[in-house]
């Protein structure tokens, strides 16, 4: 557990320190993100690091299973907000659920049409 | 009879310590939860959002500083950033998959990942929001951690970002079979896939509910639009 904890907070760190090193406009947790997937997939094969990555893949899906109360404490802080969200409510709601209706419609629709053309090719 | 002086002292030591609004994030959520899974997951009963309303209405009611409040939910807030580094596991999992169908899911990727951008940023500036605004809602279609961090980089206000994640997220995992239905969109890979891109976790959640393969795409979609979006959204910006 404590390895994992371990590697887990050294690639966000690592994650963090690039963002600010290099300037980016990636968030630090997503470039840790992206550096732990490559990592994984390039020591694929190794079996020496089997029984850490299984230690990995236990406390990634502890804290993901908790990933919606993560964000309470943020999303909390919209009581500083209200009057900002009050004024536009009407439009930050049709936005949502414009944008999402065609978004969810559109990606569907593409996809669908890639994965029919490739069972026929097949 | 309860001494009011008494209760009233009690209140004064509870509201300034960190702890107790650490408990009461934590309680209000089990609570919420509770009430989601008793209700089979019925979208609107959204644990997080409720779990903010009740929160949130403490804090109004007893005239709470936020800050006094995020005092005690820093703790839980901290670990937002590792839960973001831990979503690599899923995508690892999945990565067989993801290779195996890269064509498929590489293009709807970009499209839908663009198109949720683009139509976001259209319907904002045609009605006229505050930039703030739209910096808070351009990330909206991606996990919140993810979302919250692109919004805090733009110039959003994370917090708003959170709460239309989670709202866009609620929308996509009530509206979307319907919509999959008119469209006669069949295919359960397609749908899953446009469900977790388009309502990352909720929609996800959704998915997996319904249908196993569905779940599956959907868990991609979600990941590597959080990705993607990480990247294209101030990527948008610099173009525009």
């Amino acid at each position: 557990m404590l390895k994992s904890v371990f590697i887990i907070l050294l690639y966000q760190l690592i994650g963090e320190l690039f963002q600010k090193f290099f300037g980016l406009s990636i968030p630090g947790p997503v470039i840790g993100l992206v550096l732990l997937l490559l990592t994984l997939l390039l020591i694929q094969k190794r079996q020496r690091v089997v029984p850490i990555k299984k230690d990995l893949f236990n406390s990634a899906e502890i804290l993901l299973n908790y990933l919606p109360l993560l964000f309470i404490p943020v999303g909390v802080g919209v009581v500083m907000h209200l009057s900002l969200l009050e004024d536009n409510l009407a439009s930050v709601v049709f936005v949502i659920i414009l944008g999402t209706l065609s978004t969810l419609a559109l990606t569907g629709y593409i996809m669908e049409k890639i994965l029919r053309k490739k069972t026929l090719d097949d | 009879m309860i001494d009011q002086d008494k209760l009233y002292s009690i209140w004064v030591y509870l509201q300034a310590e960190p702890l107790f609004w650490l408990t009461l994030t934590i309680g209000s959520y089990l609570i919420a939860d509770m009430a989601y899974k008793k209700s089979n997951l019925f979208p609107l009963l959204n644990p997080v959002a409720m779990s903010v309303l009740i929160v949130s209405l403490i804090l109004i009611l007893f005239n709470i500083k936020y800050e006094r409040y995020f005092d005690g939910a820093k703790f839980i807030h901290f670990l937002l950033g590792p839960a973001t580094v831990a979503l690599a596991i899923p995508i690892y999992k999945n990565w067989n998959l993801i290779i195996s169908n890269s064509k498929a899911i590489l293009i709807s990727l970009i499209l839908g990942s663009t198109f949720a951008i683009l139509i976001t940023y259209t319907l904002s500036l045609y009605l006229e929001l505050p930039k703030e605004l739209i910096m808070s809602l351009l990330p909206r279609n991606v996990t919140a951690p993810i979302a919250m961090g692109i919004s805090e980089i733009i110039g959003g206000i994370p917090s708003l970002t959170a709460i239309i994640t989670i709202l866009t997220g609620v929308v996509g995992a009530s509206l979307g079979v319907f919509v999959f239905d008119v469209m006669k969109l069949k295919n359960m890979d397609a749908r899953g896939f446009s469900l977790g891109l388009t309502s990352h976790g909720i929609g996800t959640a959704r998915a997996m509910s319904r249908n196993k393969n569905a779940g599956v795409y959907a868990a991609v979609g979600m990941g590597l639009s959080g990705l993607l979006t990480s990247i294209l959204v101030p990527l948008f910006l610099k173009i525009i």
